[in-house]
């Protein structure tokens, strides 16, 4: 059997089971929940093991699935999808572990309906059919809708409707854009498409390409997200439950930064490239605002919630850099935002649990009854601000590295946002953990169980590893972005100041530097890339 | 000329389903009075065996696919497609009815012999290839339903529905008849085939009495499929109609109308298409837009589906203005998934209502997953259909329609008809929001179990909901090889 259908097949089954399990005796449908997920990380374990450099696509299926139009059931994982798929299958056993007990009500739904998450974020990772692609985007919008309605906090149904209606609306934006290119294309297939752009045998008018950009970009934009379509973010994320806040942040908001570097970039690079100077300033409101609301707020998850918009900026910052640094730097953030703020909403959520209150107000001095606690918080707060050593600093460099060879500007805005970083979560620190223990505090914070050890310290070994030797993860990363680079330039009809890393590797599996296009010269590129 | 030049042993075998029904709907009203009321589980599973046995029975009519009574019947792939659909319609009326009408304490043979009639009527409406015959199904059709809509006739409610229904539903008959007129005056024939052929021909009638033609028939067929401008009836009507009649009403004749409307503009209208296409595209944005907004302020469950089956009818008429095979084909597609979505949904909507269908509105719903958490996943499954979820057949339908539309460089719509989709997605979600995440209502927490009946009543939508969306190519195939024989 495929591998990756065994890693879609594994929760589907879960969850269809799970729903079949006894609404008396919740333990089993947790027991199930965890069984599970253990065992989709399992496999998804095996990709990274058996990644061929050789190959592009890897662990390739493609079987037709509905005859007319033409859909195919098609998977196949780069080295960005991989680890995406990777990331969603290792945090799903930690959601698990961390709803064990705070999830009192309709337990079985809860973990059938996270099973089914992680049906359907793993598919949107790994669908190369468009189709297929959108089935998956919109199912993982089902479950999450139920996470944050049904177990969430007070407004959690006003959270919930406005996470799936502005979803939705830029999803159909999509769904349009998808069809049409069906019927310029005649296929929905990922690389069929790519080829036929790649080889002229597929072109679009400019308006044509800047509606089609802008029909995904705007999905992927609100997924993301960017700055002005980031409103419903710090509602759902507040709104939901711990594991569904470390879902949305750690694996949903990459849905969007994905879509735009597997698709928009390949698919519409002149679009892309036309559009970049605007995205770039949209990403670097993003970048400040994100940073300066989490300066004020009130809210720890409010906080953690509004530093998402602040990182995320940053991925499509360093995306829209078109270097490879920034690539590279972008798709290391993406995995790194996904393992310190999936963390940091852990932590909180384990202090909710425990003090029942989101305000730092209501803390101080947590340090005291609850060291260890305290130091797992502290180190996740230093990875999301960027200290050395730790994964957060690799991703952040490397965006900065590329926006600096590409646009020096930015590399100025994006470093005042990691600043900020530094100050809004080290008071966030020092409000909360250090400070007089008031006698709420004292008496209502016990430190880890083991439960939550287990949760937290793979994590922690992460954030360690990411930072000290990112050459386990980095090269499957570099070669798709290389790939995507590439593509970004077909015939792009104006001059692109971006080096290649790998100029030799690029150029022998370029068909083009496009002599058609009069404006396109390699010459100048690997002069900027000497300079470098 | 004796009658035997005309019929033959083929034509009743083409005409098999219909004779089945009307047979069995007048053996019903003939046991009605001879039958202890108290036992009438009897009517009921007779319908359904009529229903089964015109269900085969269309399937041998198919076996003989040709033209019957002299062209006046065109049994072909197209109309075997609706007879089966409206048929199964009919079966997912009757399941929820039994229990439903037991409780309303309104158990007669009659309104079973009306349903029956009715189908019969929407056979004869999709088979006919003939003016004529398709003012007769739609006669039939139509009166039987102005009937059951005002069968509780205690109800005020459903009086104000059946009056209404009756009246306007015969005015909008009459415009149909003044372009069948106004056809076959300039024409000289109602048959499809022979109108197109002299519309086409070289000495074609004015455009003029062709276009006022199809405006009034449009006129006609628009009110009948409740589409902008025509849809006012349609929230008075399917809120006051009993609750397993709107089921029907909304799906049933809504098929078999849009099946003529499918016939009629796509073969003799089809010459003067660009002519018409500019109308049918705003009727199909603004039934859209009109049926989702109104939808997002309605607290009663019936009336909010009542909208949104106006704005589904926009969906089709999108696939209308594509003026394609394609289209045609998905608008077949998207009323077979509608059908049992709707269906699905106003079954549920009659299992909660309770006696004298009290409980109608939103906050009823209220809790319902926590007190029946069968009931409440399979409305999910409807809703998140209607909303257009992936792997469901609400899904594939509004794709293949976009499809076609986007195939006929219908882009400005494609993107409306889609936003319109995401503003729709609202109003379901508030029934998922109040079944999910709200305390047990009254209603909620005083449901009946689910009779077998009811639950039949619910899980065969379902499936045909999933496997629409999980394998639409089964249904697709089928529609595609029909749309293109239409002409």
């Amino acid at each position: 059997m495929n591998i990756l259908t065994l890693i879609l097949a594994i929760p589907l089954v879960g969850f269809l089971v799970a729903l079949l399990l006894p609404r008396s005796s919740p333990q089993s449908s947790r027991v199930w929940a965890l069984i599970i997920s253990l065992a989709t990380l399992v496999v998804a374990l095996s990709l990274p093991l058996h990644f061929d450099y050789s190959q592009v696509e890897q662990f390739k299926i493609d079987v037709p699935w509905i005859a007319s139009p033409d859909i195919h059931f098609y998977l196949s994982a780069d080295g960005v999808g991989m680890w995406l798929l990777v990331l969603t299958t290792f945090l799903t056993p930690i959601c698990v572990l961390i709803s064990w007990r705070s999830i009192h009500s309709r337990v079985k739904e809860f973990f059938a309906f996270l099973l089914l998450l992680e049906f359907g974020l793993t598919g949107v990772f790994v669908a190369q059919d468009l189709f297929l692609f959108y089935v998956f985007w919109e199912i993982s919008l089902v479950p999450m809708y139920f996470l944050v309605g049904v177990w969430g906090h007070e407004r959690r149904i006003y959270a919930a409707v406005k996470f799936f209606l502005f979803t939705m609306a830029g999803s159909v934006l999509m769904l349009a854009a998808i069809i049409y290119l069906y019927n310029r294309a005649g296929t929905f297939s990922y690389t069929a498409i790519l080829n036929m752009l790649s080889s002229g045998r597929l072109t679009f008018e400019p308006t044509e390409q800047m509606l089609l950009f802008l029909a995904f970009f705007i999905a992927f934009a609100i997924k993301v997200p960017l700055f002005p379509v980031h409103t419903w973010l710090p509602d759902a994320h507040v709104e939901a439950p711990t594991a569904g806040s470390i879902m949305l942040a750690s694996v949903m908001l990459k849905m969007g930064t994905y879509g735009i570097l597997h698709f928009c970039l390949p698919f519409f690079p002149a679009a892309s490239h036309r559009c970049a100077p605007w995205i770039g300033v949209l990403a670097i409101i993003g970048i400040l605002y994100g940073a300066l609301v989490s300066l004020v707020q009130p809210n720890m998850k409010k906080l953690v919630a509004y530093s998402s918009v602040s990182h995320l900026g940053l991925v499509v910052l360093g995306i829209f850099s078109f270097s490879q640094l920034g690539l590279d730097g972008a798709v290391y953030q993406m995995l790194n935002h996904g393992i310190s703020t999936g963390a940091l909403f852990l932590l909180v959520g384990l202090m909710y649990e425990r003090r029942h209150s989101l305000e730092i107000a209501d803390y101080g001095g947590v340090a005291t009854p609850a060291p260890w606690l305290s130091t797992a918080f502290l180190i996740t707060a230093l990875a999301s601000i960027g200290l050395p050593l730790l994964n957060g600093f690799v991703g952040e460099f490397l965006v900065l590295q590329g926006t600096a060879i590409s646009n020096y500007s930015w590399t100025i805005f994006a470093a005042i946002g990691t600043i900020l970083s530094a100050c809004y979560m080290l008071w966030l620190y020092q409000r909360v953990f250090y400070g007089e223990t008031r006698e709420q505090v004292r008496s209502h914070m016990p430190d880890l169980n083991i439960r939550e050890w287990i949760a937290v310290v793979p994590l922690i070994i992460m954030m360690v590893w990411m930072g000290i030797y990112s050459q386990s993860f980095l090269p499957p990363v570099t070669k798709t972005t290389a790939r995507v680079l590439d593509q970004a330039q077909v015939n792009v009809p104006f001059r692109v100041s971006a080096p290649k890393a790998v100029p030799s590797r690029v150029a022998a599996q370029s068909p083009l530097p496009s002599p058609q296009s009069p404006g396109f010269s390699p010459a100048p590129v690997q002069e900027v890339a000497r300079a470098h | 000329m004796p009658i035997s030049n005309f019929i033959n042993a083929g034509d009743l075998i083409r005409f098999l389903p219909e004779i089945i029904l009307s047979v069995a709907g007048t053996l019903l009203m003939v046991l009605d009075p001879l039958v202890n009321r108290r036992s009438s589980n009897l009517f009921g599973t007779l319908s359904l065996l009529a229903l089964i046995g015109a269900l085969f029975g269309s399937v041998a009519a198919y076996a003989q696919a040709g033209p019957a009574f002299g062209g006046m019947l065109s049994v072909d792939g197209f109309a075997t497609f609706f007879r089966m659909l409206v048929i199964v319609v009919g079966i997912l009326t009757v399941l929820p009815s039994y229990r439903f009408l037991a409780r309303q304490d309104a158990e007669t043979g009659e309104y079973h012999a009306l349903l029956l009639y009715s189908i019969a009527g929407q056979c004869v409406m999709v088979s006919a290839n003939d003016l004529i015959m398709i003012f007769i199904g739609l006669e039939i059709s139509s009166i039987s339903s102005y009937v059951l809509a005002g069968y509780l006739r205690d109800d005020k409610r459903a009086n104000e529905a059946a009056l209404k229904y009756f009246l306007l539903g015969s005015f909008a008959t009459g415009f149909f008849l003044y372009g069948v007129a106004l056809i076959y005056g300039a024409t000289g024939t109602v048959n499809l085939t022979l109108a197109r052929a002299a519309i086409t021909g070289a000495n074609s009638p004015s455009p003029v009495f062709i276009g006022v033609a199809a405006a009034l028939m449009f006129v006609g067929l628009g009110f009948k499929v409740s589409a902008w401008p025509f849809q006012m009836w349609a929230p008075d009507v399917y809120q006051g109609a009993p609750t397993p009649v709107t089921a029907f009403l909304s799906t049933g004749p809504k098929a078999a109308t849009f099946a003529i409307f499918l016939r009629i503009f796509m073969t003799a209208f089809e010459p003067i298409g660009n002519g018409w296409e500019p109308l049918v595209w705003i009727c199909a944005l603004l039934s859209m837009t009109i049926g989702n907004f109104a939808a997002l302020l309605q607290s009663n469950v019936k009336r909010l589906l009542a909208y949104s089956s106006i704005a589904h009818a926009g969906y089709v008429l999108v696939a209308l203005t594509a003026r394609s095979d394609v289209g045609t084909a998905a608008a077949m597609f998207y009323l077979a998934a509608y059908a049992f979505m709707n269906i699905g949904a106003f079954a549920v909507i009659s299992h909660i209502s309770g006696k004298g269908e009290r409980y109608q509105n939103l906050e009823d719903f209220a809790g319902l997953a926590q007190k029946q958490p069968m009931t409440a996943a399979l409305l999910t499954i409807f809703l998140l259909s209607l909303i257009g979820v992936p792997l469901t057949g609400g899904f594939f339908g509004k794709f293949y329609i976009f499809k076609a539309a986007l195939e006929s460089h219908l882009v400005w719509l494609t993107v409306l008809g889609l936003l319109n989709s995401a503003v729709a997605a609202y109003y379901y979600l508030r029934i998922l929001v109040m079944m999910y995440m709200h305390e047990p209502s009254e209603a909620a927490s005083g449901a009946e179990p689910l009779t077998v009946g009811l639950k039949a009543a619910l899980i065969l939508p379902a499936l045909g909901t999933l496997i629409l969306g999980i394998f639409p190519s089964w249904v697709l195939d089928f529609a595609g090889k029909s749309s293109s024989l239409l002409k």
